[in-house]
């Protein structure tokens, strides 16, 4: 399953999404709000999405991860809106009967939503001024 | 025809709301709604090399043919994750 949500993320609700008796590996994946960046100092991060498309990627994502390797179980959630330092803005949690599988659906999945999933990230700096982070776009 | 189109992020945020309307010929592609947007709306000008298209929610390629009514968005480089 996937899923966008605006409120804190529970990894222990996440994990529970995907225990089974057939796993003998879960993995869980979370990506954190980061304080330094090249130098720079964020102080809280807001995140928007493209509702429908993020919801059809996300979801196609998880169905292709299902495909590749022999999972019991895949959950993704991604947060929106404002997050303080610290705070997970995804989580993605994958069980398999053996941890090769876990490691590599886990790794590929956040590797290709970083790619393709319209969610957009804006960086609000310790200096008061915000961006929005657009990979290999020059600033203006 | 006219059409549609979202902006997000960078895009939404250099025209000050989240959708334009584009004037373009009947039966136009992907590429030649690069080419109005980049005349009408010239604050967007200099992302639209770095932007794809979504057409119905899937990327699009640049000979996608688009017809009145399909739903549209530009789509800057994603950060998210």
């Amino acid at each position: 399953m996937i899923q966008l949500t605006n409120h804190p993320i529970d990894p222990g609700a996440v994990l529970d999404q995907v225990a089974s008796h057939d796993a003998g590996a879960v993995l869980l994946f979370l990506g954190t709000t980061r304080e330094l960046t090249n130098g720079r100092r964020t102080v809280s991060l807001d995140y928007e999405c493209y509702p429908a498309m993020a919801e059809k990627k996300l979801t196609e994502l998880e169905a292709e991860a299902r495909t590749r390797w022999p999972l019991t179980g895949c959950h993704v959630v991604h947060r929106l809106g404002h997050l303080e330092l610290g705070e997970a803005s995804i989580a993605i949690a994958v069980s398999s009967p053996h941890r090769v599988a876990a490691f590599a659906a886990g790794q590929w999945l956040i590797d290709t939503i970083k790619q393709v999933v319209p969610i957009w990230k804006q960086e609000n700096w310790a200096d008061g001024t915000s961006e929005w982070v657009h990979p290999g776009m020059t600033k203006p | 025809m006219k059409l549609s189109v979202k902006l997000f992020a960078v895009a939404r945020q250099r025209v000050g709301r989240d959708q334009i309307d584009v004037e373009l010929p009947e039966a136009a592609t992907v590429r030649e709604l690069r080419g109005a947007i980049a005349e009408q709306f010239p604050p967007l000008a200099d992302v639209l090399a770095h932007v794809r298209f979504a057409v119905n929610n899937d990327y699009a390629a640049e000979s996608t043919a688009l017809v009145p009514g399909c739903e549209v968005a530009l789509i800057p480089p994603v950060s998210g994750g």
